[in-house]
């Protein structure tokens, strides 16, 4: 694998991803259409019961009276040159008030997605390597239950327990703001906000990932080329590492790739537990006031998140697995 | 005489409680001696390859497992060995090769990199020596280029390609016995005999004993010294190969060997070949070229290029190539599963070439076809009356009417006429080969094609299915396209023959005429390759 | 060979599952009978700590949560089962056309359903109910809407792999149509991975309904378990039970689903049940 050939396939992907994101937009665009209700209503709502008079200047001033088809024809000619608009609600730049708020995001999904597959794969490798004891049938009986643990949940009992009773970590929040931390004492301080949300989303990936890596390394186990590197006078421990381990990681490899859209499903309602200023919760913000603008841009950089990431799987699995071909 | 290098005595080997049998291998005794190669032959479910598996302690614990007996290798039990001991003989002293050479090796690790690890294990080599080695090793079994094929991963070479690297792989460390499962059964033809010669000589070089697995006794006249006959776990016959092929003792072993089809064609061909049946005129199919909606586009492979030939009605032609030759395509051309690119297809001199699914359905009856996997090509969840009396019934025959036939159809086919009633999976690949004749039967055909309708089943079943066939289409005044990679099966059925390559005919005739004197290459090649050829019987 | 009812029956872990969920349907057939209430009635005083007279305690408003768990079952089953149906038979019918015409059929089809993949299913959701306003046909309809594509793929798979066998090839020669070959020969091959992917479904669909309701948007005149636990997390400090107890309830009835999915699988699929 060439790097030259590499980069070529990753600039087709990307390529690839652009009709997918407009779709995206386009649907979702056409979708908050037909929600009852737009800005002009709920502002003027907000100013205490305004004249109809006031609630068609208002649509005026947002381009809310023009036809649907106009309105999407300007918002995604836009949404090309990276304008996603202005939130009248925050009285801000959509862009701005995105990267802003994404940052959190980012680094509740890195961190969780970093636990959850990286416990994960061991828990199930493990699991497999132990297989018929019991330290199998707890790993697994520990991924059942958690895989059918719901988030909210979850995050509810781990404050209850390990911020209220115990008070080991904070309830709520990215930082102590009052304290005004810097430097050092600041990443710390977000770290120690982090652990019970990143815990708490990974939970539920991490019980999946575990469950397929072990029936994935089970299934492999089963194949000729361990009997062959069997045959050969491997040990156990050397057929599980240097065979079976690379072959049981693609699908796991695969299913992260499928599961970030879910990822980020689920820090809404993480978000929304421990209050955790990120995407999620401006898009609920977002959603009960009716500022469309701001949701369609959370939408937009949403499916640019999943395509990012869903393009970085991809590239892993090209060069975990020899026999995909990229040059297309 | 040598001390034997293994020696099996009274092997027992337990199966799972919910298997149909109680022991995979029943009391098998043998020996094998330095410089020797012994097949243990046998039909499926005989015990050989479990046996196999036994002496390396492969076998899938805790479920199967060696319940008595001693496998005494080299002086040492390896019934009672521990798991470190029996370390030090795999790949060491005893090395295997498997059936499937694309599954045997680890898909994600350069083929070099597998071999290495061989050296790694059980040697002190630096790496540079043991690189050496496995380019020494790749030149020895005759891989093209072994400094480029090192570097190579299994995928990106051919299947005769990774067997020689199982085979380099097996002689690594120059073990004292090779256990050989089956391994040239997934190649093609003139790859088996190829393969077959490459042991052959290998061997001879290091004087390795070797146990050959195989169901075909074609590949046993060609290659054992000795050969051990099982047959439900326990063994039936033993003796030197040329007297035990000769004169089999035991009924079962004379069975097999009479099963095995000669490579003498039975059938004549009178002066004058009757009017066709079918006629291909400059038939193409080509595939992939189409670029998808969405980007991307496939390699063209021009599958079946410019062919023309004819069956006349009442013979059987056999069509004759390897894997990739377009045989099976010119097939689904001709029954209408697939649309050629070119040329004409006169069914009783009617072109259906092209024609729409919904044009073709009155000429559907006419050409019926029995498939190759018994198994994939009954309907699981329907009762065997119904698949029978499907064409039929679609035609507008009453269901009873249709049931009635099929359940005389499966008296013709030699089955009770009350299997109508059951489910496929009470049947053996035999008899469910049977039931798909009886299918292709139901509508009335004028021609049959078969693809490849024996290959799938046991030597003595293929026997039968192939002789039911041959009755069938002449009490029934029936045409058959009779699609093949075996000149034998070719031989016992077919009048005349097409051989096939690379999508093209490169040589037609009688099939007398063609196994008398091949004027072609590739015919020669093919006819050279068939195993067993010199023992004839 | 033991049967598949021997297999599915022995399995402990099915039997568990089973017993839990028996549990729940009954609950849920009964729920008048129960707890004869208004389960949004208040009932007590607020706070109650569990009790012989209140088994659960009540809630900040004084309501019974043993009502609220009991009719709670009703809505939750309800909207699970009635969701993971709808979306069953869409994406069924999406993968069977898209596996057995595959071309250009499939590439459209199966774009559509990778496209639906990469919005975030539970923010569409969320977005789909709020704007059909919460209730329970629309919790239905956002649940269904973003979960049929894993059942469509699983079709797909199915539904290429049968098409191939050739029992299928001999169906046209016989001259039956694409679309009884497909019902006919096709489907009911397919049924066993169906049947396995659709019941785990099931518990995907509960965790949704919980998790909207959780936020604020479950149907607003039904009582429900993740409805519960959000009105309980602002007094998780004082009143632990009023999250903790339907929680539970919901944990169990998912992990017995996820138990009786995969015991069927197991007994379904009997060789990777040995390994």
């Amino acid at each position: 694998m060439t790097g030259a050939r590499l980069l070529r396939y990753l600039l087709w992907r990307l390529l690839q991803a652009v009709p997918v994101i407009l779709g995206v937009t386009v649907l979702c665009f056409l979708m908050l259409q037909l929600a009852p209700g737009d800005l002009a209503e709920v502002l003027a709502g907000e100013s205490g019961g305004a004249s109809p008079g006031y609630i068609e200047e208002l649509r005026a001033r947002y381009g809310l009276d023009k036809p649907v088809l106009v309105q999407l024809l300007i918002y995604v000619k836009n949404v090309l040159f990276f304008d996603l608009g202005f939130s009248f609600r925050h009285n801000a730049d959509v862009t701005s008030l995105l990267l802003e708020r994404m940052v959190p995001t980012l680094l509740l999904m890195g961190s969780t997605l970093l636990i959850s597959v990286g416990v994960g794969a061991l828990a199930g490798l493990f699991a497999a390597i132990w297989v018929r004891t019991w330290r199998d049938h707890l790993i697994s009986l520990a991924a059942i239950i958690a895989y059918a643990t719901p988030l909210f949940w979850v995050g509810l009992m781990l404050i209850l327990v390990f911020s209220i009773w115990l008070d080991w970590f904070p309830t709520s929040g990215m930082e102590n703001v009052v304290m005004f931390y810097e430097g050092w004492d600041r990443v710390v301080d977000i770290a120690h906000h982090l652990v019970l949300p990143a815990v708490t989303l990974s939970l539920f990936y991490m019980a999946l990932y575990t469950r397929l890596m072990r029936a994935t390394m089970l299934e492999q186990r089963g194949l000729d080329y361990v009997t062959t590197a069997r045959a050969k006078g491997l040990t156990e421990r050397q057929i599980n590492f240097r065979h079976v381990l690379r072959n049981a990681l693609l699908p796991v490899v695969t299913m992260a790739g499928v599961q970030v859209g879910a990822l980020l499903g689920g820090s809404v309602v993480v978000e929304s537990v421990f209050a955790w200023p990120g995407l999620g919760q401006l898009a609920f913000e977002a959603l009960f006031s009716r500022d469309f603008n701001l949701l369609l841009g959370i939408f937009f950089i949403c499916a640019c998140l999943v395509v990012v990431v869903n393009i970085l799987t991809d590239l892993v699995y090209v060069l975990l697995d020899p026999r995909i071909q990229v040059d297309r | 005489m040598s001390e034997p290098v293994l020696s099996i005595e009274e092997l027992r080997v337990a199966l799972p409680s919910w298997s149909d049998r109680e022991l995979a291998v029943d009391g098998v005794s043998l020996s094998i001696r330095r410089n020797e190669i012994l097949c243990v032959v046998g039909e499926s479910g005989s015990g050989k390859s479990v046996m196999a598996k036994a002496v390396l302690g492969l076998l899938p614990a805790p479920h199967v497992r060696v319940t008595g007996g001693r496998i005494v290798f080299e002086g040492q039990d390896l019934v009672g060995a521990s798991e470190d001991q029996m370390r030090a003989v795999r790949g060491e002293r005893i090395s295997m090769i498997f059936q499937e050479p694309m599954v045997a090796l680890n898909p994600l690790m350069k083929v070099g990199r597998q071999i290495d690890e061989v050296f790694q294990i059980h040697t002190d080599f630096t790496a540079q020596q043991r690189h050496d080695r496995v380019v020494d090793l790749f030149a020895d079994v005759h891989l093209p280029e072994p400094d480029r094929i090192v570097g190579s991963y299994p995928h990106e070479l051919s299947g005769g390609q990774r067997q020689r690297v199982m085979i380099a792989m097996a002689l690594a460390l120059e073990p004292s016995l090779i256990i050989a499962d089956e391994p040239t059964t997934a190649l093609d033809v003139t790859t088996q005999a190829q393969i077959l010669t490459l042991m052959k000589e290998l061997q001879g070089k290091h004087g390795t004993a070797v146990l050959f697995i195989t169901h075909d006794f074609g590949v046993v006249a060609e290659i054992a010294d000795r050969v051990v006959v099982m047959r439900q776990g326990r063994l039936v016959e033993a003796g030197d190969t040329q007297a035990l092929l000769r004169a089999p003792q035991q009924d079962y072993t004379r069975a097999l060997v009479a099963a095995v089809p000669s490579l003498h064609p039975r059938h004549a061909v009178n002066e004058e070949p009757p009017a066709p049946v079918l006629q291909l005129k400059g038939l193409v199919k080509t595939y992939g070229g189409r670029a998808s909606l969405f980007g991307g586009h496939s390699r063209t492979v021009r599958a079946v290029r410019e062919v023309s030939l004819e069956v006349p009605r009442g013979h059987s032609l056999a069509l004759v190539g390897e894997s990739g030759s377009g045989k099976s395509t010119l097939a689904r051309c001709v029954v209408g599963l697939e649309s050629p690119d070119g040329g004409q297809i006169l069914l009783d001199g009617e072109d259906i070439a092209g024609l729409t699914r919904k044009q073709l359905k009155p000429y559907r009856h006419l050409v019926q076809m029995v498939f190759q996997d018994p198994f994939a090509s009954l309907n699981p969840r329907q009762r065997v009356g119904d698949i029978i009396a499907l064409g039929p019934r679609l035609r507008g025959v009453r269901r009873d009417e249709a049931w009635e036939k099929a359940r005389e159809l499966l008296g013709l086919v030699g089955l009770q006429p009350d299997a109508a009633s059951r489910y496929p999976h009470e049947f053996s690949g035999g008899q469910r080969q049977r039931i798909g004749i009886a299918r292709a039967l139901a509508v009335e055909p004028k021609l049959i094609l078969a693809d490849e309708p024996v290959s799938a089943l046991d030597v003595s079943v293929q026997k039968q299915v192939l002789d039911l066939l041959d009755e069938l289409r002449q009490r029934l005044h029936l045409s058959m396209l009779f699609i093949t990679h075996d000149l034998r099966v070719a031989a016992h059925v077919c009048e005349d023959i097409v051989v096939m390559r690379e999508g093209e005919i490169v040589e037609r005739g009688s099939t007398r005429e063609i196994f008398a004197n091949p004027r072609h290459e590739y015919t020669r090649q093919l006819l050279d390759s068939v195993p067993g050829k010199q023992w004839d019987h | 060979m033991r049967t598949f009812w021997q297999r599915f029956l022995g399995n402990p872990r099915v039997v568990a599952g089973l017993a839990w969920l028996g549990l729940v349907l009954l609950v849920a057939l009964f729920a008048p009978l129960l707890a004869p209430v208004d389960p949004f009635e208040i009932a007590a005083d607020p706070f109650l700590k569990p009790s012989a007279e209140h088994p659960f305690g009540t809630d900040s408003l004084g309501r019974s949560m043993w009502a609220g768990l009991v009719h709670g079952s009703r809505t939750t089953l309800i909207i699970a089962v009635v969701a993971t149906l709808a979306s069953v038979a869409f994406g069924t019918a999406v993968g069977a056309v898209a596996g057995y015409f595959g071309g250009l059929v499939d590439d459209v089809l199966m774009r559509l359903t990778e496209f639906f993949q990469t919005i975030p299913s539970f923010i569409f959701a969320i977005v789909l109910v709020a704007i059909l306003a919460p209730s329970a046909t629309s919790l239905v309809v956002a649940i269904a809407v973003v979960s049929w594509p894993p059942i469509t793929r699983v079709v797909r798979g199915e539904v290429l792999s049968v098409r191939s066998r050739e029992f299928v090839q001999a169906a046209v020669l016989a001259g039956q149509d694409d679309l009884a070959i497909l019902f006919r020969q096709v489907l009911p091959n397919t049924l066993s991975p169906l049947i396995v992917t659709g019941s785990l479904l099931v518990a995907t669909a509960i965790l949704i309904e919980s998790a909207l309701s959780f936020l604020g948007l479950g149907a607003p005149n039904l009582m429900s378990w993740g409805f519960m636990v959000g009105a309980g997390r602002s007094f998780l400090r004082d009143a632990w039970w009023l999250v903790t107890i339907p929680g539970i309830a919901i944990l169990l009835t998912v992990l017995s689903i996820n138990l009786v999915g995969e015991g069927l699988n197991d007994a379904l699929n009997p060789r990777l049940a040995d390994l």
